[in-house]
């Protein structure tokens, strides 16, 4: 009886429905982030010496830093879900805490970067800011909502991924029932492009 | 949930991350080029090829049933939509 009851569980396991209710999800996030890079290109392109200025204030440095971290830790949430597949329990929960750590190595730098426009006096209705062009404003405004906003979705992944990681250490992500951090894994994938288009519109129009 | 995608192996996601890292090289020099309204152009389609291998690879689009794809338009329809047509108002008001 037990044993039916298991059989059951799994026929009635659907996972292209739950993975349609996640990309459903995924497209209003689309949705979300495309206002703000439609109202970053029509102040651009209303403002595009201010905006040329003002970008080549942000360094590239950190900006490729940041890129190349996130890109890294797509490659690790891939290859944690490739691992549970095929039932490596400790590889996919190494690769599951090395996706943690660099979205937690992101945050860190994103920190320091903020930090130090701040301590320049940039930062959201400053007096220094203030005193600047209209462009300028507009941009240091996007710049901090857009990384802003995508920041809290990073921090909302390290959630997530944490909660994925202790369920895979509990046997309840395994590999016939993996489809809770296969969608972990496309929302974190979303947070990566989001960045991908992020990078160079806020650090490289010089 | 489809078997073709257990066939992704660890060397082919090196590979595409590989890739993207490169990508993004490209995207840093082309900017230092100067190249003015082009710039913006490369760094966009670039960006666009990265979300694109994103997507098939590291999202599995490749190995789904087509409905994911077909279903992906429309949110990319809805806002190719909402910037043209916001652009045809900025540039002739």
């Amino acid at each position: 009886m037990a044993e039916l009851a298991k059989t059951s569980e799994a026929v009635h396991r659907d996972y292209t429905g739950a993975k349609i209710g996640m990309w459903l999800f995924l497209f209003t996030e689309i949705l979300l982030f495309g206002g703000l890079f439609l109202v970053y290109a029509v102040y651009r392109t209303k403002h595009q010496a201010d905006f040329h200025t003002a970008a080549a204030e942000l360094s590239v440095a950190i900006g490729a830093a940041n890129t190349m971290i996130l890109l890294t830790s797509s490659l690790t949430m891939a290859l944690a879900i490739a691992a549970i597949r095929r039932s490596a329990k400790t590889a996919s929960i190494v690769f599951q805490s090395l996706t943690i750590l660099f979205a937690v190595i992101f945050l860190v730098n994103k920190y320091f970067e903020w930090g130090a426009k701040i301590g320049h006096g940039l930062y959201p209705n400053s007096p220094e800011l203030l005193a600047q062009s209209h462009g300028t404003i507009l941009f240091y405004g996007l710049y901090y909502v857009m990384t802003g906003l995508h920041a809290l979705h990073v921090l909302i992944g390290i959630g997530l991924l944490l909660t994925m990681l202790i369920l895979t250490v509990r046997d309840r992500i395994t590999n016939t029932d993996f489809v809770k951090l296969e969608n972990s894994g496309l929302y974190w994938h979303l947070v990566d492009i989001v960045w991908i288009y992020l990078f160079p519109l806020l650090y490289l129009i010089t | 949930m489809n078997d073709k995608e257990q066939n992704i192996s660890t060397g082919a996601y090196i590979g595409i991350w590989a890739a993207l890292i490169v990508l993004t090289g490209i995207t840093v020099w082309v900017a230092g080029l100067h190249l003015g309204n082009l710039s913006t152009i490369t760094a966009l389609a670039i960006a666009t090829v990265k979300t694109t291998l994103v997507l098939l690879f590291f999202m599995h689009l490749r190995y789904e049933k087509p409905l994911f794809i077909i279903m992906l338009f429309a949110p990319i329809v809805t806002l190719a939509t909402i910037i043209g047509l916001t652009f045809v108002d900025v540039w002739f008001r």
